[in-house]
């Protein structure tokens, strides 16, 4: 009896314990951005709205994340759209050498990160005349999520039922028509998950934007926090903490979304 | 966050679905697509991993052999210069005490960190539903979440010496933990950036443990620990090697560390991402930053072929 009411008594004090450990950093988050004179201290807010007037007159702030919502996108559809495709075909077509091409795909994509290749990358960009375009950023972005995407989306696709593309093509259908009325339909979930996965990826990249674009009015939300909060002098705590939960809302949204909506969970790693 | 989701688990494996056994009269290929016509499906991305992904690898293991640099006559036409710049590296001590810090970071953050606590907290959750549970795997989440030049700035709040909330929690105001013990926050910052994806992990492998064996193991009378030794640590003997050669090298390629210390103060937390990034965009040194570059891209090949066998053993 004892033994289980100490059992019980560790237990919660270690997920109080826990707690604090995951909250406490967060804390000033949500309390900052309401409070008039923030300091790096967490305090109790005197709930005032003049720090978010304040974001929205910052000339680069609002546009940064604009900017963030146009790389982020832009990335996902190109992923979605090539991977999709791309998958299909591995999936559906026994191409030789198919099997290496994917395991060669994983490996890429575990090995070529932003730190292997920053180097490479950022000449890549010079030459091509890709630095401070965003279009430019976003291919190389995709380039870099098209392997894993490819990977998840042919599981996916494996295991849809062949038999309605079967009976397209005896109607006549073309290739192009099944995939768009039949194949896009069934792997809807899988589509989504991909493209979820893409936007959570580049809205949260630092290096690649840091590194590619150097025109402020071009950076996304990410760079536009970094140069907040070390360019010269004092930073500025109640437009950093504003500017900060709003860069936070969006992924916490898709976040609550995509839990609600499939069950954020998984079983561990990638799967054959 | 280049690696934050894992795939999710495709329902039903490939062979049990049905229409996948082939009537003769059609191929596998379901839809008419045709060799040719899969090759133009797949073409956009073939072509632009080939530039974006392919190309870099290939050419930084030529970079790496030239004396590039960001500006001067070295820019413009680059020389070859060999192994000059791996034996730079070799007899540079910033490279090896980056090398060395990247191991704590990874060995400290990743392996003891993420992995040690993520398992206590899916160990500690295990049979428990209701809002406990979803409060506390929330809050975990929430970290992994959000954007790292978010919450590294967070964490520069919450660690700075006058003023921060820790100091204040703490009643020791004047210990500017960022200067003073860089290695030691990077490794709790991101110990409590990633647990996340352990924790997930972990949930998933202790809910395939049957509880059939956990009951019999404890009416024989084993202790808790002796439960987490005998029954539950062999049965995921394979997600916990997955989860740690994955976060590894998560971990051992992260640029958040620049975030918080831009690698300071005097390099005492320029880990090898911010240590090339530091040589090479910063300091103009392309060659020799391509030649580091060389190495992590070698350490990843092999940490990433382990996970591959993994898998494929698994299979």
């Amino acid at each position: 009896m004892t033994r289980f009411v100490l059992g019980r008594i560790g237990f919660y004090t270690l997920i109080a314990v826990l707690l604090a450990f995951f909250t406490i950093p967060l804390l000033w988050l949500v309390t900052a951005p309401f409070t008039t004179d923030p300091t790096y201290e967490v305090a109790v807010p005197d709930f005032t709205w003049d720090n978010f007037a304040a974001v929205a007159e910052h000339p680069y702030a609002l546009p940064s994340l604009w900017n963030s919502v146009v790389l982020s996108v832009g990335t996902a559809l190109l992923v979605v759209l090539f991977s999709a495709l791309a998958a299909y075909a591995l999936s559906r077509v026994r191409l030789p050498g198919r099997d290496a091409l994917l395991y060669a795909l994983l490996l890429l994509s575990s090995i070529i990160t932003g730190t292997a290749a920053m180097v490479p990358l950022f000449q890549l960009a010079v030459e091509l005349n890709l630095i401070d375009s965003q279009l430019g950023l976003i291919l190389i972005l995709t380039g870099g999520l098209l392997p894993a995407a490819i990977f998840m989306l042919k599981d996916f696709m494996d295991s849809t039922p062949k038999s309605y593309e079967e009976s397209a093509r005896v109607f006549g259908a073309t290739p192009l028509q099944i995939v768009r009325h039949v194949v896009v339909p069934l792997v809807r979930p899988g589509l989504a998950t991909i493209a979820v996965w893409a936007v959570a990826n580049v809205w949260g990249n630092f290096l690649m934007p840091y590194l590619l674009l150097s025109d402020v009015e071009k950076q996304p939300a990410a760079v536009i926090t970094y140069t907040l909060y070390t360019e010269g002098g004092q930073a500025n705590l109640s437009m950093l903490s504003t500017f900060g939960l709003l860069y936070s809302i969006p992924v916490v949204l898709m976040y609550l979304f995509v839990s609600k909506k499939y069950g954020f969970r998984f079983h561990g790693g990638i799967k054959r | 966050m280049a690696q934050a989701i894992s795939p999710p688990e495709a329902p039903g494996a490939p062979e049990s679905a049905p229409g996948t056994k082939e009537p003769a009269r059609y191929s596998s290929d379901a839809a008419g697509l045709g060799k040719a016509r899969a090759g133009v499906f797949m073409a956009p991305a073939l072509l632009l991993i080939a530039a974006f992904l392919v190309f870099p690898a290939l050419w930084v293991l030529y970079l790496g052999l030239t004396n590039y640099r960001l500006t001067g006559i070295a820019a413009a036409e680059p020389q070859f210069v060999g192994l000059d710049n791996l034996l730079d590296a070799v007899a540079n001590p910033t490279f090896w005490s980056s090398t060395w810090l990247t191991t704590q970071f990874v060995l400290g953050s990743a392996v003891i960190g993420q992995v040690g606590l993520g398992f206590t907290i899916a160990w500690l959750l295990r049979d428990r539903r209701g809002p406990l549970k979803r409060v506390v795997e929330g809050l975990v989440i929430l970290a992994w979440i959000l954007p790292s030049a978010i919450v590294s700035f967070l964490w520069v709040a919450l660690l700075d010496r006058d003023g921060g909330t820790l100091n204040a929690l703490l009643g020791i105001p004047g210990t500017a933990w960022l200067l003073d013990h860089p290695m030691l926050s990077i490794i709790v910052f991101n110990t409590w950036r990633g647990t996340a994806f352990s924790m997930m992990l972990y949930g998933a492998a202790l809910g395939n443990v049957p509880p059939s064996h956990l009951e019999s193991a404890r009416l024989a009378g084993a202790s808790g620990w002796q439960q987490l030794r005998d029954v539950v640590f062999p049965h995921i003997r394979g997600h916990i090697l997955t989860n740690l050669l994955l976060i590894s090298l998560w971990t051992f390629n992260d640029f958040t560390p620049f975030l918080l210390t831009a690698g300071g103060p005097d390099g005492k937390s320029e880990v090898l991402a911010v240590h090339v990034y530091k040589v090479a965009l910063q300091g103009g040194e392309l060659g020799y930053g391509a030649a580091v570059s060389t190495i992590i891209l070698l350490i990843n090949l092999v940490v990433a072929v382990f996970y591959l066998r993994l898998l494929r053993s698994k299979k």
